[in-house]
């Protein structure tokens, strides 16, 4: 089964009309997925003993008997969760994550854990512990990350949809990286109760499918209050299908001067202002301002996401699950020894970085510094959405690099981040949208909205995936 | 400032991990031109300007205080990396004194 022409509507009509059996497509799914991902790596477990629930009622379900993959920093019950870690390469959790209940709950079938950096820390999963994932689109290139896995798969057409998890880009980066609609909630939309933590006042978990449709009923299963994640927000959920099939007429639009600076690739800009022209076209108001601060979020990020990570990431000790080191003389030595060899480098650079953000003599320098600034970056975004409906701008630099070009230049790889770090620092919403393709990659578009407006973004990315119809190209990489 | 070789071995205890000799040096220069970069947020004017540690629309929640039966003894033990009759196995925590 390849889902490259299919939608969680279409799929819900074949089940419905008994086309195809959830067991046949689940067994289809499955066996896809096998054969193509010796291409791209995009999978850590496949669940080959998966069987859809029972007595599946397609009317009220919409996702019911259809396949959904999770990333692999998400814990799923008796399936192995590794966060892409060798220190967790053999943890088995005992419960499932809030948004795989809910998943559940509605009856999708849970067929796997896709690939991604270790700990969602990368811009590329080339740091898993699993090897690189490929992007579709030329297996030469990373699918970007950190969740690279999520991404592949369902730009490949391995699978409808999937969940990823976003700190400071993970969700949009490789979305925008391999031509699919990528959402990053605003903070508090979704329960994060059994997701691996990394920056825990950033982390979000969200969605990635080819269609904005599948995104918003996706998003209507996993949204909402949870007893078990007090950040999660009481207020209402809409039905995000809702904003769909709308213009954009008196919509005001922001286009920050930052985000279509030199510093972008000319090709970028040109695809990201194509669609800008075309929303004009449309009835948008386009207003151009300044986010005055977007200089400072890579420093400020790297501070902030690391020193969180550097307290969360304590757990992991040798003790009571994941790797423990052979022929240790001591506690302290289990401690030592475990992780040292169970984190990879990057895991390993990001605590240090933290440690030393926290630490006595660093910590107003450093980590008061960097919450200051936050509270700079989080006034700019006021600011301009005290006028705007939106704000939009590209989602990265360039389109995807190069398998091993960057991962020996940290700094370089961090600068991957810094037109979707913001969001994740404010809290608000943001997605990649497709845009088109720039030297034959895709090229994301980012729409960002208040807090909690998920529905301004559904409305302009629907409206952009009815006039560019970016769905209809198939990856390169997948034709043989 | 320098990072040195010496408060990458600080922050690596603080961290509780080890790196060879080799790692050390590549370490810190790495640390040293991301520290670098960081240094950038001292040249902000933060004057009066609140911390921003958290975005949740929240108060501080709370529950109810009562016991709930969740994970069994049994499972909670399957991943425990070595144990025995049912209770999790480290290796000496209390060093004997060499004098004694």
């Amino acid at each position: 089964m390849n889902y490259l022409n299919e939608t969680i509507d279409s799929l819900n009509k074949k089940l419905a009309s008994g086309e195809i059996s959830a067991e046949q497509l689940t067994e289809d799914t499955i066996a896809n997925i096998k054969e193509t991902d010796k291409k791209l790596n995009a999978w850590i477990t496949v669940d080959e003993d998966v069987k859809p629930a029972e007595n599946l009622d397609f009317a009220k379900n919409k996702l019911a008997g259809i396949p959904i993959a999770i990333k692999d920093n998400i814990i799923t019950d008796g399936v192995k969760t590794t966060a892409a870690s060798h220190i967790l390469d053999n943890f088995i959790p005992m419960y499932d994550a809030t948004v795989v209940s809910k998943l559940k709950a509605a009856q999708a079938t849970l067929v796997g854990k896709t690939n991604m950096d270790e700990f969602a820390m990368g811009s590329s999963t080339e740091h898993s512990y699993f090897g690189a994932t490929h992007n579709p689109w030329n297996l030469d290139k990373v699918p970007g990350g950190s969740s690279g896995g999520s991404a592949a798969a369902v730009a490949s057409g391995q699978i409808v949809a999937a969940l990823g998890s976003d700190t400071g880009g993970s969700i949009r980066q490789p979305a925008s990286f391999n031509g699919i609609f990528g959402i990053k909630p605003t903070y508090g939309r979704v329960s994060r109760w059994g997701l691996i933590a990394f920056g825990s006042s950033l982390d979000q978990i969200g969605v990635m499918t080819k269609r904005v449709k599948d995104s918003a009923e996706v998003m209507n299963v996993i949204s909402g209050a949870d007893d078990h994640d007090s950040t999660v927000s009481t207020r209402e959920v809409p039905d995000f299908t809702k904003f769909l099939g709308q213009d954009v007429k008196g919509l005001k639009v922001a286009v920050p001067e930052e985000y279509m600076s030199d510093a972008v690739d000319a090709e970028v800009r040109e695809v990201v202002q194509a669609q800008i022209d075309m929303l004009e076209a449309n009835g948008a108001i386009i207003n151009k301002v300044s986010l005055p601060h977007t200089k400072y979020v890579v420093p400020t990020y790297y501070i902030i996401a690391s020193s969180e990570a550097s307290s969360n990431l304590q757990r992991f000790d040798g003790i009571r699950y994941g790797y423990r080191a052979k022929d240790t003389k001591n506690l302290l030595d289990i401690y030592v020894k475990s992780r040292s060899e169970g984190f990879g480098e990057e895991v390993k650079r990001r605590i240090m970085l933290g440690s030393f953000a926290l630490s006595a003599g660093s910590y107003d320098k450093f980590f008061r510094q960097a919450a200051k600034v936050r509270t700079l970056i989080c006034n700019d975004f006021d600011k301009v959405f005290a006028e705007n409906d939106v704000i939009v701008g590209p989602v990265t630099t360039t389109t995807a690099f190069g398998i091993g070009t960057e991962i020996s230049d940290p700094i370089k790889m961090y600068n991957n981040d810094i037109l979707t770090i913001s969001a994740n620092l404010a809290g608000i919403p943001a997605a990649s949208v497709p845009a088109g393709l720039a030297n034959g990659m895709p090229v994301g578009f980012q729409i960002m909205a208040k807090r909690f407006d998920e529905g301004s973004i559904f409305r302009v990315a629907d409206f952009i995936e009815r006039e560019n119809k970016f769905y209809e190209k198939t990856p390169a990489g997948m034709e043989d | 400032m320098k990072i040195t070789e010496d408060t990458i071995r600080h922050v690596a205890e603080l961290s509780r991990l080890e790196f060879g000799d080799n790692e050390i040096g590549k370490f810190t220069a790495e640390m040293d031109s991301i520290i670098n970069m960081a240094n950038q947020l001292s040249t902000v004017d933060t004057e009066g300007v609140e911390e921003t540690v958290q975005v949740v629309d929240r108060d501080t929640v709370f529950r109810e205080d009562k016991a709930e039966h969740w994970q069994t003894k049994d499972e909670l033990m399957k991943n425990v990396p070595d144990q025995a009759n049912g209770f999790i196995k480290v290796p000496v925590i209390i060093e004997k004194d060499e004098n004694e």
